[in-house]
């Protein structure tokens, strides 16, 4: 009869125990169990089954149903008071493990409330348009024969006018392009603008407020121009200008519209609106072949809206069909259409050639996942010494429950004290993070662009139920573990140091806090050593002590004369960028045969530019003329190009030719392969021109003791030639090392929170010498009185934390090496090795600091004398 | 609590209760109510009558011993009050009050 399938289901049973009086229960059970097997007998047992089910259901009753036990919820609320006061007394009794507790609560804390905000301002983004969650952005996956496919923000216009025209669920879309900027006149003041080309269908898909205007019209006709009203300021001093003209060069524009600026929560962000028709008009009067092809995908965005009770998938149906069409006309190249919500643009994926900036899933995962395990360290912390400590409270939970607490009821009361202390933290934590705010926001200058951290009442919610979260769950294990305690062991038991088996969780939980801290430390210094290394790599060219100055368009020549006055300035060179940023201009290059062609990147320099960088030129010679804006004729190129069309040794390519885009160009130099790209690069075909119209900048080599005082004098003399722009200079080395800056901002926030988490691991461990000193009192005393020297008492204490921490060394050593060897560090061309310097010295410091810790508690506790411990029983 | 009144079904578990003496739980009264009068009888039924009885105070109950065929469950015994005693005795004196009330010629069945 006791056979497994002769018993009644299970889980039926268990709905009874727990829906019926415990009065009843056991009665009613077995009056079940009775029929059932008399049921077995005479019905078979699938049968005696579901009656039994039907029994159980049928037995749910008024009668039998357990009492919603108003009055004991009733105590829990009056006792909740109880709770307090014993939570405060027992925070106030142990000033100590309070402070650890709370400090680093907060500090943590405070790192968690900055991503709160980040993550309430990120998702803010974009929803202020109507209907935010019907827009979308056409995206191009772009690909090359069966090169890498490739995805981007933008489109061709081409792409964008078949979605107005052929989509039939597209209620509006629109055509913008990028890079509308320029300085526009009135009344012969000159005023440098930014912003974008945007179509008449604009204002149905956005919903950027407009003050004064038609929004329907605005941008309809060709030489159109909304303004932002901050730009209608600053030029009118008033803000209804609509019907006004703006001169941008010799081409005027009328003022149809005026907007408020965009919000900060857009990724679309503008001074000026020039009305697409402009170009479109232009372009298709020439009848430009290039125009309204559908690779000219590099400068142009969609952006349509759904309309209602459309899914996005005919739309993607659609789109499909469209690209497969234009796609059977392209030979090497295929483009296929996508949609992107708009509300997906600054969290989703990085898309290159964005119009806006974007977050990035991935760096919002990053953080997160930071942020997460400092609040993790601190929570353990927590854990760690409530539970440590909860030798102390035993006794009164046992009299508690002798009392007639019931389990559920220790249970809150230890919660709430955890929450107590999580409230006070988030107290600390929020002036924690008014610190540290503007030290994130100024961290890098597309930070403070993007984000401002501003609170919203809804924010000051996120962090209440965030405090109190934090206090759940740290305060979750030790609750249980004290709330399962018997009355009659803890009361009996003198010395109740058996009475807890979670010694073992304590040290996985000080192994992880600790492996998780050496994996910053030693993240924050690979990290360092990559961008120290990085910004002094040999880069095949040196630009130290060289000035770049922009030129902001104004002629080259002219601003040239303007510094050579200066006596301080040795040598002014022109160049078209700054190389090794990773700005970089591509053409198309044909050597011979005509089929085979490679992207070969450029600049275009003077004859100054390459003895001043001191680039190597290993074969012919440096130009002889400054850059003009026709006749170019000459080229410089490095040695991978003629590695890749063959062309023999240097000196043989000196006066082969070469088909730069439609130029016809005579190499006429080589120079030694340089990193014109970041590092992280490989290097390809690289060329200078000396083509005039490229020409941004100039480098000045400046010989001067008073640098400050130079930089002056130049600034000086640009403002008393340019009014209109500001004066733009940097060091060229300054330049690089921004081009790097991803390293460094990883190296700040990894050292930050490496920081952090050391801070807070070490006040844990600090608070576990306390406490193991304190208990073992006594055990150093005998062993004092019976001869131990104090240095072997403190070997005898250390050791077991030393060992603690060894181990997290040999678990977070491997894991960050793979980390950063197989993950962070992959796929870049020229990168540190990562020895044991890197690893060593973090871990090196953290066993110092962690030594220091537990000694000086120990070594407190072993200097004591024994006659005052032991004389006290 | 409702009235004091005996419902017939109660009546009938009352009835049981004192006929079975010293076994009447549950299961027993279930079973020994279809043998006696030839109904299905729904054990929750019974539950709930034994559970109104008791309110009304007719009826006391305890636990006996724990038995094997009730996967060694204890089974509740009850037993008939005096309360419940004067109400069983009570509803047959009205019941015998109106029997003889009633002329002899009018129960001849025709």
């Amino acid at each position: 009869m006791k056979n497994k399938k002769t018993i009644p289901p299970k889980w039926a049973d268990r709905f009874l125990e727990w829906y019926c009086k415990p009065s009843l229960f056991e009665d009613l059970q077995g009056d079940l169990y009775e029929h059932f097997y008399r049921h077995i007998e005479d019905k078979g047992i699938r049968k005696a089954k579901l009656i039994f089910v039907l029994n159980v259901f049928k037995f749910f009753k008024p009668y039998t149903v357990k009492k919603l036990n108003f009055l004991n919820k009733l105590t829990q609320f009056i006792m909740f008071k109880n709770y307090f006061k014993t939570s405060f007394r027992s925070i106030a009794r142990n000033k100590l493990f309070s402070f650890i507790n709370v400090f680093g609560l907060a500090v943590s804390m405070s790192v968690c409330l900055l991503m709160i905000t980040l993550l309430t301002e990120v998702k803010s983004y974009e929803k202020f348009h109507a209907d935010a969650s019907d827009i979308y952005r056409a995206t191009n996956l772009y690909q090359y024969l069966e090169e890498e496919p490739n995805l981007f923000a933008s489109t061709s216009i081409i792409a964008g006018k078949r979605i107005k025209e052929e989509i039939a669920g597209v209620e509006a879309a629109t055509i913008m392009r990028r890079n509308f900027a320029g300085d526009f006149e009135n009344d012969n003041q000159k005023f440098a603008l930014r912003g974008i080309w945007a179509d008449e269908s604009f204002f149905d898909v956005f919903s950027f407020e407009v003050i004064y205007g038609d929004k329907d019209q605005a941008l309809t006709n060709p030489k159109s121009l909304v303004i932002t009203d901050e730009t209608a300021l600053k030029i009118f001093n008033q803000l209804n200008v609509v019907g006004e003209t703006l001169l941008k060069g010799d081409e005027p524009y009328q003022v149809t519209a005026v907007v408020k600026t965009p919000p900060f929560n857009s990724h679309i962000k503008f001074e000026v609106i020039g009305s697409f028709s402009t170009l479109d008009q232009a372009q298709m009067q020439r009848n430009a072949t290039g125009w309204l092809s559908w690779q000219n995908m590099w400068m142009n965005y969609t952006y349509f809206k759904v309309a209602d009770g459309q899914s996005i998938k005919n739309i993607q149906a659609a789109l499909d069909k469209i690209s497969i069409d234009q796609n059977s006309r392209e030979k090497y190249t295929s483009i296929q259409l996508g949609a992107q919500p708009i509300l997906k643009i600054m969290t989703g994926p990085q898309i290159s050639n964005s119009l806006g900036m974007n977050m990035g899933s991935e760096t919002l995962w990053i953080l997160g996942i930071l942020s997460f395990v400092v609040i993790l360290s601190a929570g353990f912390n927590y854990t760690n010494l409530s539970i440590a400590r909860s030798l102390r409270r035993a006794k009164e939970v046992g009299i508690r429950k002798v009392v007639g607490a019931k389990r559920g009821q220790i249970f809150s009361q230890f919660t709430v004290e955890a929450c107590i202390i999580s409230i006070f933290s988030l107290i600390l934590a929020y002036g924690g993070f008014l610190l540290i705010k503007p030290l994130f926001l100024s961290l890098n200058p597309e930070m403070s662009r993007m984000l401002q951290l501003k609170l919203e009442p809804i924010t000051i919610i996120y962090f209440v139920l965030f405090a109190i979260l934090v206090g759940f769950a740290a305060g979750l294990l030790p609750s249980l573990v004290l709330s399962k305690l018997k009355a009659i062991q803890v009361l009996k038991t003198t010395s109740n140091t058996k009475l807890f088996s979670s010694v073992s969780l304590r040290k996985a939980l000080i192994v992880i806090q600790f492996t998780l801290t050496l994996g910053f430390i030693i993240s924050a210094n690979v990290a360092y050593n990559q961008f120290k290394y990085s910004v002094n790599f040999d880069k095949g060219f040196n630009g130290e002590n060289i000035i770049t100055i922009g030129l902001a368009g104004n002629d080259p020549e002219q601003v040239k004369t303007l510094f050579e006055r200066i006596p301080e300035v040795e040598q002014i060179s022109m160049a078209a960028m700054v190389l090794g940023t990773g700005e970089r201009w591509g053409d198309d290059l044909k050597y011979k045969d005509p089929l085979d062609s490679t992207t070969i990147y450029y600049s275009s320099v003077d004859q100054n530019y390459i003895p001043m960088l001191k680039h190597n030129l290993i074969a012919g010679s440096n130009f002889l003329r400054t850059p003009t804006s026709d006749n170019e004729s000459e080229i410089i190129v490095n040695e991978t190009l003629l590695k890749r069309f063959n062309i023999g040794t240097p000196q043989e390519a000196i006066g082969e030719q070469v088909l730069v885009g439609s130029n016809k160009l005579t190499i006429i130099g080589v120079v030694e392969d340089f990193h014109y790209a970041p590092i992280n690069e490989p290097i390809e075909s690289f060329g200078f021109r000396q083509n005039l119209e490229d020409i941004q900048l100039l480098n000045l080599k400046v010989n001067s003791t008073n640098l400050v005082g130079t930089m002056d004098k130049l600034r000086a003399a640009w403002e008393g030639f340019d009014e209109v722009h500001p004066f733009e200079s940097r060091f060229h080395s300054e330049h690089i090392a921004r081009a790097y800056d991803t390293y460094e901002l990883m190296f700040t926030i990894v050292t930050f929170l490496a920081f952090v988490s050391i801070s807070i691991a070490c006040l844990g461990l600090l608070g576990m010498g306390v406490y193991t000193a304190e208990t073992r009192m006594k055990e150093i005393s005998i062993r004092k009185v019976l001869g131990a020297s104090e240095s072997s008492l403190i070997q005898l204490l250390v050791k077991g934390f030393m060992y603690l921490l060894l181990i997290a060394a040999v678990i977070a050593i491997p894991a960050t090496y793979y980390l950063f060897d197989s993950i962070i560090l992959a796929d870049q061309a020229n990168r540190i090795s990562i020895g044991l310097n890197e690893m060593g010295l973090g871990v090196l410091f953290i066993f110092c600091i962690g030594f220091l810790t537990i000694s000086s508690q120990v070594w407190k506790a072993a200097k004591a004398n024994p006659s005052s411990t032991l004389r006290s029983e | 609590m409702k009235g004091t009144n005996l419902g017939e079904f109660e009546e009938i578990v009352l009835l049981t209760i004192a006929a079975l003496m010293e076994e009447a739980y549950s299961v027993a009264i279930c079973d020994e109510i279809e043998k006696v009068t030839g109904r299905k009888v729904k054990l929750s039924v019974v539950h709930a009558v034994l559970n109104r009885l008791s309110d009304k105070g007719y009826v006391q109950s305890e636990l006996g011993a724990p038995t094997k065929e009730r996967g060694g469950r204890r089974k509740r015994f009850f037993y008939v009050t005096h309360a419940g005693k004067v109400a069983l005795t009570k509803s047959k004196e009205q019941r015998d009050q109106l029997w003889s009330l009633i002329p002899s010629f009018n129960l001849k069945f025709t």
